[in-house]
Parts: C-alpha cells; sequence; structure tokens
C-alpha cells in the first residue's frame, strides 16, 4: 500500500481550511502563497519519489499520469468551486444534498492527519537541536560498555539508521511490545504543538501571515541545496540514474500503480482544497488554463526537488560504494601482506584474479567476506516510509564539509513545510467548529483552538511510544489513502452522472465561455472512474493475495528492518480508520434520505 | 654464569643480525620465523601511504629503532622492568606491507616478557606510540591488543536541552503574549459596544415602529424567517 505522500499533507487541508474560511476573513494576498504550499508538496514527496525512482524509471508513467489522470481531475475540482462558489461542503450540497457526505469525508480524513503530522515535526525538531553539535550525534557509533570497539547494534547497522531508530525512536521489535512513553519525543511533540497553537491562536489573520514565511523558505533552501547538491562528488550518477528509464520496469504494472497514485496525492485531490481555492476566483476566470499551469508548475516543482534528492542520494551512493571498494583493497592488503598503496581501485579486478590462482586456499579463506560492490546496488537500496527523509539525508549531510550548516538548513526547511501544513489541517477541523454559534458562544477562539490542539497531542502521545513508528505506520498507509480514492471516485461519478455531464459543460461554457473538449469530457466521463476503480481492486487484490497486512519491524540484533504480520487489534485500528471516513459518505446519505422522508412524511400529516 | 650471559647476549645479536638480513628477501607468505607462532609476539601493522599520502615516510632502520625504543619505554614504566634495553626488543619478518612481528625479552630472567604484560604496557602508552609515528588507532595496529576508544566528550548538559528550552520559552512567551492582548482587546470592544448602546439609549426616547411593529420587538440579530420563500433547505446551502 502506498502511504500517501508527506508533502501532500501541505497542499490539500490548507485548501480546505481555506475553503471553510469565511470570505472576509481570508487575505486575499495569502491566497498565491498558501497555494505555493500546495506546489510545495511534491518536495517532501520527492524523498518518496526517489524511492520510487529506485523501482525504475520512473519519469515516462509520470508524466503519462500526470497528463492522463492529473489534469483532468484538478480541472474538474477546479470547475467545480468555480461554479459552485463555495467550499467543499456546500458545494456537494448544491449538487444533491445526499452528498453531503463527501465533504465531511474530507474533515475526518483531516483530522486524523492531524493526529498523526505532527509527530514529523517532533522529529524534524529533535534533529534541527542534535545538529548544533560538533561532529554530529549520527555521524559515528557509540562506543560499548568496556569501550574497546563500538555498540553492537550499531556496527550491524549504520550510524544514522542506529540514531534513527535507537537514539531518537528506541524502537521496540514488534508492535505488540508498547514500552513506555519516551520523554524527549513527548517533549518534541508538546513543543510541536505549541508552535502550531501559536500561529492558529489568532485565527486565520495570523496563518495568513505565517504562511508567507512558510511557503517561502523552502524554495530559498530548496535553490541552496541544488547547488551544494549538483557539485558534491558524485551527484552525477544518481542524476543519470534518475534520468535513464528502466525499459524492463516500464513493463511492470506496479510502476504505473505507484505513478498514478503519487499523482494523485501529490495534486492534492479530494482533501476539498481545490474547490475552496477555485471559489473565490471569477466566474469568467479560465480554469483550464489554470489547471494546465498548475499541475506542470507541480510537476516542475517536483521534478526540481527530485534533481535535489538524486544528486544527494548519488553522493551517498558514491561514497559508500568507494568505501566498499576501499574496505575489499584493505582486507586483500591485509591478508597478503601487499605493500600499502599499491592496490587502487583501478587494478583490484585484476589483481584478485592473480591472487585467486596464486595463493587459492588463502583466497578462499577470505572469500565470503569479499563483497561485490557496486554503484547500482547502492542506488538501488531502498529505503521505507518516513525513514527515508531522516536516514538517507542524515547520511549524505554527515559527510559533507561544514556538515552543522547542512543539517541545520534541511531540518529547517522540511520544519516549515511540516508547520505549513499543519496549519491548514488544524484550520481545516478548527473552521467548522468555530462557525457553529453553539461552541462559538460559549468560548473564544482562543480556548477552542487550545482544546483542539491539547486532545491531538495527547492522542499523538501514542506514537511517542517505544512502539509509536509502527502505529504511525498505519496511520500514515491508512488514514487517507483508500478515503481519498472513493472522494474522488464519488466526485467523478457525481459530476458526470448526477450533475449531468452536459448540464456541467454549459454552465463553464458560460461561466468561462469556452466549452471543454471532448478529451476532458472523454476522461472525466470514463478513463478517470475506471482508473480509481482499477486501482481499488489493484490494492484489494493485493490485500487478498497477501492474506494479511505486514509491517516493516526494526530487528536490533540482525540491525535490519524484517517483515511481521499485524496483530489482530492493529488489524481493526486499521479497519475502523478506513471505515470512519469512508462510512460517511453513504451513512450521510442514508441520513438525509431517512430525514426527508420523515419531513415529508410530517408535512403530508399537517 | 658470565659466559652463559656472553653467549646469550651473542646469541641475540646474530639473532637480530640475520633477521635484519632477512627483511631483504620480498614478502614470502610461507617463510614464518620462529617468532610468528611464539606465545609473547604480536603483528604489527602500518599503513603508511593511507595515512599520510605523500608526506609517507619510508620505514627503514632508523624508524625500526624507534619503534624499539617506544616498546622499551612502555614496558619500564609499565611493569617497572628497569633493565630493558632497546636490544631487548626483537622484530622480525619485515614485509613490504609494512608489516613485523616483534617480542620483549627480559635478560634478567633469560625469557620473554609475557603477552599480557606487553598488551598492558602498549594500552597504557598507546597515544603516544602513535604520536611518535604521526599515526592513529587504525593505521599502526597492533593485532589482538585491542585499543582503547576515547569516548566523545559530553557537556554536563546536553547541547539539544539547551537549545530545546531556549525555543520553548520563546513560543510559551509567544503564546501568552497573544492570548493577553486578545483578551485586551475584547474587553476594550465590549467597553465600547456597552457605551455605544448606553448612548443610544439616551437618544432614543421614542420607540420606532416600522409595518405597525414596533422595531425593537423584532430580533435584529437572528432575523426572521419568512415561511412564504421557504421552498427548500437544499436551496440554501450551510458550509
Amino acid at each position: 500500500m502506498q502511504a500517501p505522500r508527506e508533502g501532500t499533507a501541505a497542499c490539500s487541508p490548507l485548501g480546505q481550511g481555506a475553503g471553510a474560511w469565511k470570505e472576509k476573513e481570508l487575505p486575499r494576498a495569502a491566497f498565491p502563497l498558501a497555494y505555493l504550499h500546495c506546489l510545495l508538496a511534491p518536495v517532501k514527496e520527492a524523498n518518496e519519489q526517489a524511492k520510487l525512482q529506485v523501482e525504475g524509471g520512473f519519469l515516462i508513467p509520470y508524466i503519462i499520469m500526470l497528463v492522463v489522470e492529473g489534469m483532468p481531475l484538478l480541472y474538474l475540482e477546479l470547475a467545480v468551486g468555480q461554479r459552485m462558489r463555495q467550499g467543499s461542503i456546500g458545494a456537494w450540497n448544491t449538487i444533491s444534498p445526499y452528498l453531503r457526505g463527501v465533504g465531511i469525508a474530507s474533515v475526518v480524513v483531516s483530522f486524523f492527519l492531524s493526529m498523526y503530522y505532527n509527530v514529523i515535526n517532533a522529529w524534524a525538531f529533535w534533529y534541527l537541536f542534535h545538529s548544533f553539535q560538533d561532529p554530529l550525534p549520527w555521524s559515528s557509533c557509540p562506543l560499548n560498555s568496556n569501550l574497546t570497539s563500538y555498540d553492537e547494534e550499531c556496527e550491524k547497522a549504520s550510524s544514522t539508521q542506529y540514531f534513527w531508530y535507537r537514539k531518537t525512536l528506541n524502537i521496540s521489535p514488534s508492535i505488540e511490545e508498547n514500552g513506555g512513553i519516551q520523554w524527549e519525543q513527548a517533549l518534541c511533540l508538546i513543543l510541536a504543538w505549541l508552535v502550531v497553537y501559536l500561529c492558529i491562536l489568532r485565527g486565520t489573520e495570523s496563518t495568513g501571515k505565517v504562511v508567507y514565511v512558510t511557503a517561502s523558505l523552502p524554495y530559498c533552501v530548496l535553490i541552496i541545496y541544488l547547488v551544494r547538491g549538483l557539485t558534491l562528488h558524485g551527484a552525477i550518477n544518481g542524476l543519470a540514474y534518475m534520468f535513464t528509464p528502466k525499459i524492463e520496469q516500464l513493463a511492470n504494472p506496479q510502476t504505473w500503480i505507484n505513478a498514478a497514485t503519487q499523482i494523485f496525492f501529490s495534486l492534492g485531490l479530494g482533501f476539498g482544497s481545490l474547490i475552496a481555492f477555485a471559489s473565490y476566483n471569477e466566474p469568467s476566470n479560465n480554469c483550464q488554463k489554470h489547471a494546465i499551469i498548475v499541475s506542470l508548475i507541480n510537476s516542475s516543482t517536483s521534478i526540481f526537488a527530485s534533481i535535489v534528492t538524486f544528486s544527494i542520494y548519488g553522493f551517498k551512493a558514491t561514497f559508500n560504494y568507494e568505501n566498499c571498494i576501499n574496505k575489499v583493497i584493505l582486507l586483500l592488503t591485509n591478508t597478503f601482506d601487499l605493500e600499502d598503496g599499491f592496490l587502487t581501485p583501478g587494478n583490484l579486478e585484476e589483481t584478485k584474479d592473480y591472487l585467486a590462482s596464486a595463493y587459492p586456499t588463502e583466497y578462499s579463506k577470505i572469500f565470503p567476506d569479499i563483497k561485490n560492490c557496486s554503484l547500482e546496488s547502492e542506488l538501488d537500496t531502498a529505503v521505507q516510509g518516513t525513514g527515508l527523509s531522516f536516514i538517507v539525508y542524515t547520511e549524505a549531510i554527515k559527510n559533507m564539509e561544514v556538515s552543522q550548516l547542512w543539517s541545520v538548513l534541511y531540518f529547517v526547511m522540511l520544519l516549515m513545510l511540516g508547520i505549513g501544513s499543519m496549519l491548514g489541517n488544524t484550520a481545516a477541523i478548527l473552521t467548522p467548529l468555530t462557525d457553529s454559534n453553539t461552541i462559538s458562544s460559549r468560548l473564544p477562539k482562543e480556548a477552542i483552538s487550545g482544546l483542539v490542539c491539547l486532545i491531538s497531542c495527547a492522542i499523538g502521545l501514542v506514537f511517542t511510544m517505544e512502539a509509536g513508528n509502527y502505529w504511525f505506520d498505519i496511520f500514515n498507509d491508512y488514514a487517507a489513502t483508500l478515503s481519498l480514492l472513493l472522494i474522488v471516485l464519488v466526485e467523478t461519478i457525481a459530476i458526470c452522472y448526477v450533475y449531468g455531464l452536459k448540464r456541467f459543460e454549459n454552465d463553464l461554457q458560460v461561466m468561462t465561455g469556452c466549452k471543454p473538449n471532448w478529451y476532458w469530457k472523454i476522461i472525466w466521463a470514463f478513463v478517470s472512474p475506471l482508473l480509481i476503480i482499477g486501482l481499488f481492486i489493484f490494492y484489494l487484490t493485493d490485500y487478498i493475495l497477501k492474506g494479511t497486512l505486514q509491517y516493516q519491524a526494526w530487528d536490533a540484533t540482525q540491525g535490519q528492518l524484517v517483515t511481521r504480520d499485524y496483530p489482530n487489534y492493529a488489524l481493526a485500528v486499521i479497519g475502523l480508520l478506513v471505515a470512519s471516513s469512508t462510512m460517511c459518505i453513504p451513512l450521510v446519505a442514508l441520513g438525509t434520505f431517512i430525514m426527508n422522508r420523515w419531513k415529508k412524511g410530517k408535512t403530508v400529516s399537517v | 654464569m658470565a659466559f652463559s650471559k656472553v653467549l646469550f647476549t651473542l646469541l641475540v645479536f646474530s639473532g637480530y643480525w640475520v633477521r635484519s638480513h632477512r627483511r631483504m628477501v620480498p614478502a614470502q607468505r610461507s617463510a614464518q620465523a620462529n617468532l610468528s607462532g611464539a606465545k609473547d609476539a604480536f603483528k604489527v601493522r602500518l599503513s603508511l601511504k593511507t595515512a599520510l599520502g605523500d608526506k609517507a615516510y619510508t620505514w627503514n632502520e632508523n624508524e625500526e629503532y624507534l619503534f624499539k625504543a617506544m616498546v622499551a619505554f612502555s614496558i619500564r614504566t609499565f611493569s617497572s622492568r628497569e633493565k630493558i634495553e632497546i636490544s631487548n626488543v626483537l622484530l622480525c619478518n619485515v614485509t613490504k606491507r609494512v608489516s613485523f612481528w616483534f617480542v620483549v625479552t627480559d635478560p634478567s630472567e633469560n625469557q620473554t616478557v609475557p603477552a599480557g604484560e606487553v598488551q598492558g604496557a602498549i594500552r597504557m602508552n598507546r597515544n603516544r606510540i602513535n604520536n611518535a609515528f604521526i599515526l592513529n588507532d587504525q593505521t599502526l595496529e597492533f593485532l589482538e591488543i585491542p585499543a582503547t576508544l576515547g569516548p566523545p566528550t559530553e557537556p554536563s548538559t546536553p547541547i539539544w536541552v539547551i537549545i530545546f528550552s531556549v525555543v520553548f520559552c520563546l513560543v510559551i512567551v509567544g503564546i501568552v503574549l497573544l492570548i493577553v492582548s486578545g483578551i485586551r482587546q475584547r474587553r476594550r470592544k465590549s467597553k465600547a459596544s456597552t457605551e455605544m448602546t448606553d448612548v443610544e439609549d439616551k437618544c432614543e426616547t421614542m420607540v420606532t415602529i416600522e409595518n405597525g411593529i414596533p422595531c425593537d420587538t423584532l430580533d435584529s440579530k437572528e432575523g426572521r424567517t419568512n415561511r412564504a420563500f421557504a421552498a427548500g433547505d437544499e436551496k440554501l446551502t450551510p458550509l
């Protein structure tokens, strides 16, 4: 199951909040910057993209899926918003009152997102605070108890992995062993929530100002990193790897499905944000042009961020490759007492053959230790989940000069993106609360925000336990994926079949003056629903074939990740997560139906 | 007694002379000297080119002399065997790598210094031996003598706690300021509005009547729903 990209939250809930905001409250100027956040979603998502890229020539499926799936659905949502002139709940209510559940499902998904997303900010704070040390704490292994060599777990894994799994998470071997709350992580989480509270305290007026900073700073850092990344030794290898398509991978359907899911989440479809943004546009605005421009900017930001990611990736892979070669050289030099400096990477192969033939017994003794170092395999190593941001980048950063500066820059950027996402998330939850008169008449705005932050923080403490990262992965993988797919499917079908494609087309012509051409209509009516249903079927068959859902657990004795099955109660939680947001749609439809029947019955009897 | 001493010394010197000539022979894996299996002998391995690159010095007799001096010094300081001389440290099997075996003999006892003592002595003075050769633990290896790795210096309060507290205090101060200013703003507004209503009450002595209904009975805030236009709740769309 592909996890929703971390950065997608940057776009969607911010817009969800924007949609729920009243027009007079939202400063106009904050708009383009708020949408800039959407465009920055790909920055974080580029990290995930790096992982997907290593599974094979990614650019081609990505571009094709963008044209086939991304642009049409984006155009659809923008058009709906522009036509209905309301936020997501209102817009769907206008199309059909039975569909109000679509908007409510988006809010529920935002609530789940806000619960677990701030933990990433807590980790970013932790790493940021540790970046002020010389040397960086993840650059070397700690010593063992009798000070003769390094800690065992750290030797088997690497120092950056050890810092992440042991020092940061203090992860337990499986999800069943809960462990206690890590006080350091809990403190960082509380700090993260306090920062979020500080920003949303005054409501949208203060949020608008904060967005200026949180949206523009990451772009600056990204440019700095681009310059630094491209000048690193070995960056070319990473870039070459990114741009060479792997033909055999193109035949693998998994690649296409990954690309489709990637585009889907990177554009933030289904959160209601796009509808909200578009509702502020002039009716005569050419949303077709907007859709194309936005999706192009989105993908170019994505590719830009990928270039940075891959140059750093290439640097890391080259560094590890050269280390591996040096280790082999050292092993051979020591075993055969060759002159120091005699073996170079250039003559390694022929010397190996010569030694194998001249001294077969000794060579066979050390043969198992001689690893076949390959740059390709270094570039292919995939890292799972959120660990990618923290492990791969820190590993690359520790080898750069002035590593403290690069580390601070990187984590500040990560924090800006994360806090920006959280602002949108919490705004999306708060606005319905502050709008409803029952609550806002009793409590002032600050108290409501404080209460929401407090509740989310308390629930978020679960993720700071020793097994917390496993629960985090559950939320990350399942809280938003299926629900968003369903929401977009319902949206497409609602527009094309419930509201009527002809009617929609006429509305657009009246509004903007140009009819959507046959390409858009075909995709809206047939291709997109089929594609999304195909994605659904794929995920379901994947689940059924595997029999049970599995997760990656960190095994301290081996120093690597192992696959385990989820226990029953974890499966129940997953089911609850998915059901609580997807069931909103049918339940609200049913509820409206029953209410209408009851009302009709009342009026008839009267 | 004296004769055996002289004989022993002669043997040792001749052995040393033989071994120093054996150094000229290129490294042969099969030709292990009498020392390699000896129980109190240690193998040493140097990686000069790796450590020093272009500035690497060549390993010759003078360097060996320095090495023997350092070992003798270590044994002297560690176990206070005052009679250990440079000549008591024996090197052999020097290869191009550069690696060799060494053993320390004690002339007063006519036998080799036990391995444990040598190990302890080297460990104690490892830093000084390394510095004498401008090498470190990885490039000057004593096989089977584990190095004592220096733990990184930790300040009494971890740095991250300091930075965390600073940021935490700043955020708390910011929140308090915003809340306080918000409360003050609200008080000012409510005071202004009560003043306004007082003024209005004083001015309005007569009741405004519209359509036969006095204005103040109308609930102007909430408004009135006109049933004639309530065609359907579906048209009005609350957010």
